[in-house]
C-alpha cells in the first residue's frame, strides 16, 4: 500500500500544469476565475488548443484519439484542467457521444463523426430528457417512424442544454410504442438543422441561458444516423453510466473554489481584520477541506479498484463520488459566496454569462451568488442523488 | 498508488478477524468483562499469532511491522470491540519506546510485551491538560543518582492492570518520560470501566523514587516524541473506528433485511435505504482518512503530520458519531438495548471521538495550522 503519486505522475502533473499555463489564453482563464461563463467562440478556441496538443480527448481509445493515459492520470489532467482553471471541454462530445459511438458506431459513423467530434467542428447536445422522463428517462414518448430510408421524429425534449450552440444532437426516440419500456428506445443522431426543429430558451435560477426546451414536428433522420441497433437505444444509453467517472467528483474545481475563498478571505475585511484571520471562517474552511481530501482518496480508491477489473463494467460505487462530490461543489460554491458578505447582492446576469465586464462594481463578487444557485443543479443532474442512493442501496448494501 | 495489501498483510487481516471471530463474539466479550482471565487468554493467543511483537523491529525482538500492520490489527479489534489492552501497551506505548527509548531499553521490554508477559500505559493527561500534549504539571526533581516523582496522572488507558507505566513529568522546564513499575511505593491508582468496557486508570504518584536510568531519552527530546507516538496513536485509533463503524453498518443491514414491519423488510423502505447509503458514504469517507492517517502518521515533516492526523480525527470522529448513531436509529427500540451488539458500537466511537483529541480540538488544530489546501 502506498498512496503517493509516483515520481512519473508527479512529472506528469508538472507537464499537464505547465501546458495549461502557457497555452490557456488569458480571457479565458480571467473569465473562469471569476465565475463568469464562456461563449462558443471561445469554447471552441480552447478545445482546438487542447485539440492541437492531442489532448482533447484522453478517454477515448487510442486508435481514435485517446491519449492511452490510466484513470489516475485522467484524474490528475482533470484536475489541474479544474484547478488551472480552464473550462472543461463539452461533455456532450468528449464524453458521451464519442465513446459511445466508439462503442456502438459504424465504422463510418467513426470515421465521419469522430473527428469532428473530437475537434468540436460538431458540436453536440443531448436529447434524453423529456417533460415526462426525467429520473425515469424511460418513459420517453417521443416518437420515431419509420418512412423509407428514414425516421419521422415527434415529440418534445426538455432539458436540451447548449442546444442554441450545437451542430447535432444524440437522441433517444421511441421506435417500438408496444415493447417493454426499456426496449423499443432507439438512439439517433440529428442535425440540428432538420426541418422541424424548434429550440425555446430556458433561463435558469443564475440568469444564465444554458438550456433549453426542443420540440420536434416530423423532424427526418436518415436511417444511416441510427447509433446500434434500432429499439436497442437503451443499451448505448446506459453505457454511459458507471463510464467516464473518474472526474464525477470534480474535486478540482471544489479545490479551486477554496483556494480562491481563501485569496479573497485575505482582502476582505471583517470586524477590523482581514477575513482569512477569523478563527470561525478557518474552522469552516478546514471542515470543507477535510471532507474534500476525504473524497479525493476515496475516489482514487474506487479508481484503482475498477482499473484492476478484468470487465472494466462500471462499479455501482461511483454512485458515492456523484453523492459526495455534488454535496461539496455546492457547498464550495456556497462558501466562496459566504466571502463576499454584501458585495454578493448585485445581480448583473449579463456579466454572469461573459457578456461585458464591470469595473465600477465588485467584480470578483458578481458570479458568485449565482454559481451557488447553479450548483443546486449538480445533485439534480445525471441521475439525482436520491437516484443515486437507491443504485447503492440495492446494488451495494443489498437493499 | 497503490491501495492493495501485501498478500502478508492480508494474511494478517484474516487471521486476526478469524481470530476475534471465534473468540471474541457478542457473548464471549462479556464473559470477558466479567472475568479478566477470559481475556488473558485472548492475550496468549494475540501474542503465539506475533501480534504482540508487531510493531517492533527484528532488532528489538519483534516482527518488523510497520503503521499498516498496525492498523490492520487495530481495524479488526474496532470491528471485534475487542477488550484487550493492545491500543494501550503495543500502540501507544510501542510507539513511545520507539519514539523515546534506547535499544537497550527496547532490547529489555520488546521480547516481554511480544512474549505477552507485560503491559504498558503512558500516563501522560492530567486534569487541566485536555487535550494539550505539552501541559504537564507532574514534576521529576533530582535526588541524590535518582528522581523523585509527584503528581497526578488521569484517564490512563490500560492504567489499572499495566505492569509499567511510561510517566511524563516536567523537568525544569522541559517534558521527560520515567519508566515506572506500577506496584512500586508511591505509586496508588484507582481503576475504572470506560463507556465501552474498556479500562482505565487515575494515577496518584507521591514522593516516587525511581533510578537514573528510568528516564527515557533526553529531557528536551521528550515532547516530540509524545507528539509523534500520539500521531501513531490517532492513525491507529481512526482504524479502529473504521472497524467499528464498518460493523455496526454491516449489523444494521443485517437487520434491515430481517425485521419486517406493515408485512414487509422494513429495508425495502425508501426512506431507511436512503440514510442506509449515508451511512456508507460516511464510512467510505471515514475509511479513506483513515488510511491517509496510516500513510502520514510516520511522516518526519511534524507539520504535515500533524495536519495530516487532525484532518483524519476530524473525518473519522464525525463519521463514526453519524454511522454509530444512525445504526442505533435504524434498528429502533432495540438498538436502545443493553443486550443489542448495535448500541455498543456507538459507545466506542463515542470514547474513540474524545481520546487524544476530539473533534472540535483537531479542527481548530487544523485551521490554526493552515488547513489542507494552500491559498
Amino acid at each position: 500500500m502506498d498512496l503517493r503519486f509516483t515520481d512519473e505522475e508527479i512529472a506528469f502533473r508538472e507537464e499537464v500544469r505547465a501546458f495549461f499555463r502557457q497555452a490557456l489564453p488569458a480571457d479565458i482563464r480571467r473569465k473562469a476565475e471569476l465565475g463568469q461563463r464562456i461563449s462558443k467562440p471561445e469554447m471552441l478556441r480552447w478545445v482546438r488548443i487542447l485539440h492541437d496538443k492531442g489532448w482533447a480527448t484522453p478517454s477515448w481509445a487510442p486508435e481514435w484519439g485517446g491519449t492511452g493515459w490510466d484513470p489516475v492520470k485522467q484524474y490528475i489532467f482533470k484536475e489541474e484542467l479544474h484547478m488551472a482553471p480552464a473550462p472543461e471541454p463539452i461533455s456532450f462530445n468528449m464524453n458521451m457521444i464519442g465513446p459511445t459511438l466508439i462503442a456502438f458506431g459504424t465504422e463510418e459513423q467513426k470515421r465521419h463523426f469522430l473527428p469532428k467530434i473530437a475537434r468540436m467542428d460538431y458540436w453536440f447536445c443531448q436529447g434524453f430528457s423529456e417533460p415526462g422522463a426525467g429520473s425515469d428517462l424511460a418513459a420517453l414518448r417521443t416518437t420515431a417512424l419509420r418512412e423509407g430510408d428514414h425516421y419521422v421524429v415527434n415529440g418534445q425534449k426538455l432539458w436540451t442544454s447548449t442546444a442554441h450552440h450545437a451542430d447535432w444532437c444524440f437522441l433517444l426516440v421511441r421506435t417500438d410504442p408496444a415493447a417493454k419500456k426499456q426496449q423499443g428506445i432507439t438512439y439517433l443522431l440529428m442535425d440540428m438543422k432538420s426541418p422541424g426543429v424548434t429550440i425555446r430558451p430556458i433561463v435558469t435560477i443564475d440568469g444564465h441561458h444554458e438550456t433549453n426546451e426542443m420540440f420536434l414536428d416530423k423532424v427526418r433522420i436518415p436511417l444511416a444516423n441510427l447509433v446500434g441497433e434500432e429499439n436497442k437505444g437503451w443499451d448505448c444509453a446506459k453505457y454511459l453510466l458507471g463510464h467516464e467517472r473518474s472526474g464525477i467528483a470534480r474535486v478540482g474545481v471544489s479545490k479551486m473554489r477554496v483556494r480562491r475563498a481563501k485569496q479573497l478571505a485575505a482582502q476582505v475585511m471583517s470586524e477590523g481584520r482581514p477575513l482569512i484571520e477569523d478563527e470561525r471562517f478557518l474552522e469552516k474552511v478546514a471542515l470543507f477541506e477535510v471532507e474534500l481530501k476525504a473524497l479525493e482518496i476515496t475516489q482514487m480508491r474506487l479508481i484503482s479498484e475498477i482499473g484492476k477489473r478484468d470487465d472494466k463494467l462500471p462499479d455501482p460505487k461511483s454512485s458515492i463520488l456523484k453523492i459526495k462530490g455534488t454535496q461539496l461543489q455546492q457547498a464550495s460554491a456556497e462558501l466562496l459566496m459566504e466571502v463576499a458578505g454584501y458585495s454578493a447582492m448585485e445581480f448583473d446576469p449579463a456579466f454572469v454569462s461573459g457578456l461585458h465586464s464591470d469595473a465600477d462594481a465588485d467584480e470578483w463578487a458578481l458570479t458568485l451568488a449565482p454559481n451557488h444557485y447553479w450548483a443546486r443543479h449538480v445533485s439534480i443532474v445525471g441521475g439525482s442523488n436520491e437516484i443515486q442512493r437507491n443504485i447503492l442501496a440495492k446494488t451495494v448494501l443489498g437493499l | 498508488m497503490d491501495f492493495d495489501l501485501s498478500d502478508e498483510q492480508r494474511m494478517l487481516q484474516d487471521s486476526v478477524r478469524r481470530l476475534l471471530a471465534e473468540q471474541c463474539s457478542f457473548e464471549q466479550r462479556h464473559a470477558m468483562h466479567a472475568d479478566p482471565a477470559k481475556a488473558a487468554a485472548l492475550w496468549r493467543q494475540f501474542a503465539e499469532l506475533g501480534l504482540l511483537g508487531l510493531p517492533f523491529t527484528d532488532a528489538d525482538g519483534g516482527f518488523g511491522g510497520g503503521a499498516v500492520e498496525t492498523c490492520i490489527v487495530m481495524q479488526e479489534l474496532g470491528r471485534a470491540l475487542a477488550p484487550l489492552p493492545y491500543f494501550s501497551t503495543v500502540v501507544v506505548c510501542g510507539a513511545l519506546l520507539r519514539a523515546a527509548a534506547s535499544a537497550d531499553v527496547r532490547a529489555r521490554l520488546v521480547p516481554a510485551i511480544a512474549a505477552g508477559d507485560l503491559t504498558l500505559a503512558f500516563a501522560h493527561s492530567e486534569t487541566q491538560a485536555r487535550y494539550d500534549l505539552a501541559d504537564v504539571r507532574t514534576t521529576a526533581r533530582r535526588e541524590g543518582a535518582g528522581w523523585v516523582l509527584d503528581g497526578d496522572k488521569r484517564f490512563v488507558l490500560g492504567g489499572d492492570t499495566a505492569q509499567q507505566l511510561i510517566v511524563s513529568a516536567r523537568v525544569g522546564s522541559d517534558i521527560a518520560l520515567f519508566l515506572v513499575d506500577a506496584a512500586q511505593p508511591g505509586v496508588s491508582r484507582r481503576g475504572y470501566a470506560m463507556q465501552d468496557g474498556g479500562r482505565c486508570a487515575d494515577l496518584r504518584l507521591s514522593a516516587l523514587r525511581v533510578a537514573d536510568d528510568a528516564m527515557l531519552g533526553e529531557p528536551g527530546a521528550a515532547l516530540a516524541a509524545i507528539e509523534r507516538a500520539t500521531d501513531e496513536a490517532i492513525a491507529a485509533l481512526c482504524a479502529d473506528s473504521v472497524g467499528a463503524m464498518a460493523q455496526a453498518l454491516d449489523l444494521t443491514m443485517e437487520y434491515l433485511k430481517v425485521r419486517k414491519q406493515f408485512g414487509v423488510a422494513i429495508g425495502s423502505f425508501q426512506a431507511l435505504q436512503n440514510r442506509a447509503v449515508d451511512m456508507l458514504v460516511a464510512t467510505e469517507q471515514a475509511r479513506s482518512m483513515a488510511l491517509y492517517a496510516t500513510m502520514m502518521c510516520g511522516d518526519p515533516d511534524a507539520d504535515e503530520r500533524r495536519r495530516a492526523i487532525s484532518a483524519a480525527k476530524v473525518q473519522v470522529n464525525n463519521s463514526g458519531r453519524f454511522v454509530t448513531q444512525e445504526a442505533v436509529q435504524l434498528h429502533g427500540g432495540i438498538g436502545m438495548t443493553e443486550e443489542c451488539q448495535v448500541g455498543h458500537y456507538l459507545r466506542h466511537m463515542t470514547m474513540n471521538d474524545l481520546m487524544f483529541g476530539d473533534t472540535a480540538h483537531h479542527l481548530r488544530r487544523l485551521a490554526r495550522a493552515g488547513g489542507l489546501i494552500a491559498a
